[in-house]
């Protein structure tokens, strides 16, 4: 029995280059099914086991041949087992990461003409900032790459079922309230919000300016007290359920034949090409040629093949960057520069407040940073806040901390709208920012040094609305070479190097 | 011969266990491959195909929809918005008044109508009746130029969406009627966006099958719009006979 649960095989790679083999530990149903069958005595048993052996052996080498470059085996392989390779590699299965996919497929030319894998480490998505996030999309930035991003976006979510929709299957419903996001700014910031609002205006964001006094005839329930100037999107604005967009890329990229396996990134096999510039400096360029996926539950890693990676693994992407040597070269050098995204720990408090304000309540940011939205009808609202830079939590755990919302949330809170002095908080969760400490913006695009990977990360609490669009730019950039619709060559890793940060003004 | 292996692998998982046994029995009978590996064979080299094909259908489905939308930049170029939306509201088989008017402009139940309104191009247009058509939220861009739009009727327009209703703040100064009744797209997030319609007076939203709690929906609309009278016919009907209207919600697509 043991030498049919593990038996080795060799596999000849695509080019012919490398020879390794392999073990492939699987429990096939026919081999059980038939070894129970025919357990009658051993001599017979050992004889039909050869000779079963024998054919499959015989069969497998008329396959292999049959198909050069294809790592099909008569059996049912472990499903979750990665393929042997794949044209490109995407580190991180949540919602940046199934967009990619999804738009990588969308844009291949023939049938199969890429081979795309998915590595996601925890099926169960229980710590991915996708699906803990507070699932909002606006237009009101300041960075225009920003107002784009998000702008595209939104189109994409109005005809989500023209991009989204699988056959046989029900239409996606993301339950969008467009409701707006209503900003507000104290004297401190007003000046930035007015500048803001005429870059939002010129990009084609339908965003309106409102006085203390056009404030509260439109919301008769807050209160005005500090406030100088407000901005209320018109359109566009509001929130979804973040777990159907990501089911919806996941879903409709599967079905156009993206692989997904459930396993961790440990790795990465690369090689390393010393170069001198034309100041005689030696610089060093990796090419990755393998990604260790190790399997869960389990010590053994397969490694694929591949010749592009994506590094879309959220809050962990800085760790994932680390395993190919990212930041890790000479003090002083270009290779000393690393990925700069770390999770940072952010608490979302949902509270229950029945006289609270109705349907009309939109995505309220408030100049102290604090946060609230309604969620549902019930009279439930979900409320947030990013603690000061010195006061981050720990980010081992996603324990939620409840005195953050009794001494930081709720002064905030009852001040901006004194129905909320009366409420009783009813769960909390926490997630993990993707946060980018160098200028808290999005990291697209390749790495120079590593001239394979790409970058999709740092998103810092953005990048949900902006996924779709990221996903369609990261895939010009494979497929066509350069970005086609959006040009957001101004959020590359050169600003990081050069240290130009591209700063977001009046960030949440 | 690989390319359709793979493919046939991807289509039916359980083609390699059945490829395993077919060549197990034919190495002792060497019969050629059997009917049904061959059929199997040929559709999943079919199977892909046939695929494209369905995906076709709602692409033509919608052409229909697409058509009847488009933006008419030739009209407005060289008549004016006002002809404009009127002829676009005309070919969607809708209804129009011009300000100033009393008479209004309709097309006829075979999308017949009177070319006379070519003659105002200076009226903006007050009322609109587009009730029962096809208009969606790009043809929303024919319309959105009128600065006097008062009365807009959308009932039963299976097109519109709350993305469409979230577009209406255009008319935020001057909307003062809305019927979005017997809309099978509407759900309370659209609805939330009515806020923006300051001078709103009257709104009908009788018959939301979408909507799961019409009557609380009902009651948070009339506090969100205080000035507006809300009529939702159909409503008591849904509280009492909660049957009636989980068997209308399943009828409908
Ligand atoms: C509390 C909170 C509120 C937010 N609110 C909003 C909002 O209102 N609007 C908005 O747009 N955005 C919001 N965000 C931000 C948004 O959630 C993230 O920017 C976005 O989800 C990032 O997506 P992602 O796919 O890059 O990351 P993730 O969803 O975290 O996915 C990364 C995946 O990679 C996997 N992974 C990591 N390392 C490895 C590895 N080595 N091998 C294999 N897999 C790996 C992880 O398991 C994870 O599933 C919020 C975030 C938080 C925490």
């Amino acid at each position: 029995m043991s030498t049919w649960r593990g038996f080795c095989m060799t596999a000849r790679t695509a080019q012919g280059f490398h020879v390794y083999s392999k073990c492939i530990y699987k429990h096939t149903q026919l081999c059980t099914l038939g070894f129970r069958k025919i357990n009658t005595g051993r001599p017979v048993q050992s004889d039909f086991f050869k000779d079963l052996e024998n054919q499959f052996k015989a069969f497998r080498e008329k396959a292999s041949e049959a198909m050069p470059g294809s790592d099909w085996t008569p059996f049912e392989i472990n499903r979750s087992l990665p393929p042997e390779r794949a044209d490109i590699v995407i580190v991180g299965g949540g919602v940046i990461g199934w967009s990619i996919a999804y738009w990588l497929k969308q844009k291949e030319r023939i049938r199969e003409g890429v081979r795309v894998l998915v590595v996601e480490r925890d099926p169960t998505y229980a710590q991915a900032s996708t699906v803990l996030s507070a699932g909002g999309i606006r237009q009101q930035f300041s960075l225009p790459e920003n107002i784009y991003l998000s702008l595209a976006s939104a189109d994409f979510l109005r005809n989500i079922n023209e991009h989204l929709s699988v056959l046989n299957e029900e239409p996606v419903d993301l339950q969008f309230n467009h409701s707006g996001y209503l900003l507000l700014a104290n004297e401190n910031v007003a000046h930035i919000m007015e500048e803001n609002h005429k870059t939002q205006r010129y990009a084609g964001a339908k965003v309106a300016l409102l006085s203390p006094t056009q404030l509260k005839e439109k919301f008769p329930w807050i209160n005005t007290d500090g406030v100088v100037l407000a901005s209320h999107g018109l359109e566009n604005e509001g929130w979804f359920d973040p777990w159907t967009l990501l089911n919806a890329f996941r879903r409709k990229a599967i079905s156009m034949g993206v692989y997904q396996c459930f396993g961790e990134v440990t790795g990465f096999r690369y090689t390393t090409n010393p170069m001198t510039n034309t100041d005689g400096d030696k610089v060093e360029f990796q090419r990755i040629k393998y990604v260790n996926v190790q399997m869960p539950n389990s010590l053994e890693y397969q490694p694929v093949e591949c010749a592009i990676v994506v590094n879309a693994a959220g809050a962990n992407s800085g760790k994932v960057a680390e395993m190919v040597g990212i930041g890790l070269g000479p003090k002083d050098s270009m290779a000393s520069v690393s990925l700069p995204v770390e999770p940072r720990k952010r608490f979302i408090y949902v509270v229950h407040c029945p006289d609270g304000p109705g349907l009309d309540t939109p995505f309220i940011i408030d100049y102290s940073g604090m946060y609230i939205r309604r969620e549902g009808l019930g009279g439930n609202y979900i409320t947030g806040m990013s603690p000061e830079e010195g006061e981050e939590p720990d980010t081992n755990n996603l324990e939620v901390d409840q005195e953050f919302f009794q001494d930081k949330i709720w002064p905030h809170l009852a001040k901006r709208v004194p129905a909320f002095e009366c409420l009783k908080v009813k769960s909390a969760w926490a997630g993990f920012y993707d946060y980018n400490t160098f200028d808290q913006n999005a990291i697209v695009g390749i790495h120079p040094l590593v001239n394979n990977m790409f970058l999709a990360t740092g998103f810092s609490g953005h990048g949900l609305q902006h996924s779709p669009a990221v996903g369609r730019a990261i895939a010009e950039l494979i497929l066509d070479g350069g970005f086609r619709t959006l040009d957001l060559s101004a959020l590359g890793f050169q600003r990081i190097i050069k240290q130009e940060p591209v700063l977001e003004r009046n960030i949440v | 011969m690989a390319s359709s292996l793979t493919l046939m692998r991807r289509s039916c998982r359980f083609v390699s266990i059945f490829a395993t046994t077919s060549r197990q029995s034919s190495s002792k009978t060497l019969a050629p491959p059997s009917l049904q590996t061959g059929l199997l064979l040929f559709l999943s080299q079919r199977f892909h195909d046939v695929e494209t094909v369905l995906s076709w259908i709602p692409w033509l489905k919608n052409r229909v929809v697409r058509q009847k939308n488009v933006f008419y930049g030739y009209t407005q170029k060289n008549f004016g918005d006002n002809i404009a939306t009127a002829f676009y509201v005309l070919s969607l088989k809708g209804g129009f008044r011009f300000a100033g008017q009393s008479e209004w402009f309709r097309s006829d139940k075979r999308g017949k109508f009177n070319w006379d309104f070519m003659n105002h191009r200076d009226s903006p247009v007050e009322e609109v009746d587009v009730s029962n058509t096809l208009i969606n939220y790009t043809g929303l861009d024919n319309l959105v130029k009128q600065k006097c739009l008062r009365t807009l009727s959308l009932s039963g327009c299976t097109q519109v969406d709350d993305w469409f209703l979230s577009r209406l703040h255009v008319f935020q100064d001057t909307l003062e009627e809305l019927d979005i009744s017997h809309c099978p797209q509407i759900t309370e997030g659209g609805l939330a966006a009515l806020k923006n319609l300051r001078v709103l007076r009257r709104l009908d939203v009788s018959q939301l099958p979408r909507i799961q709690n019409p009557g609380l929906v009902v009651i948070l609309l009339e506090e969100m719009l205080p000035q507006c009278q809300v009529t939702a016919a159909g409503f008591d009907h849904c509280l009492m006979d909660r049957h009636t209207q989980s068997d209308s919600q399943a009828q409908a697509p």
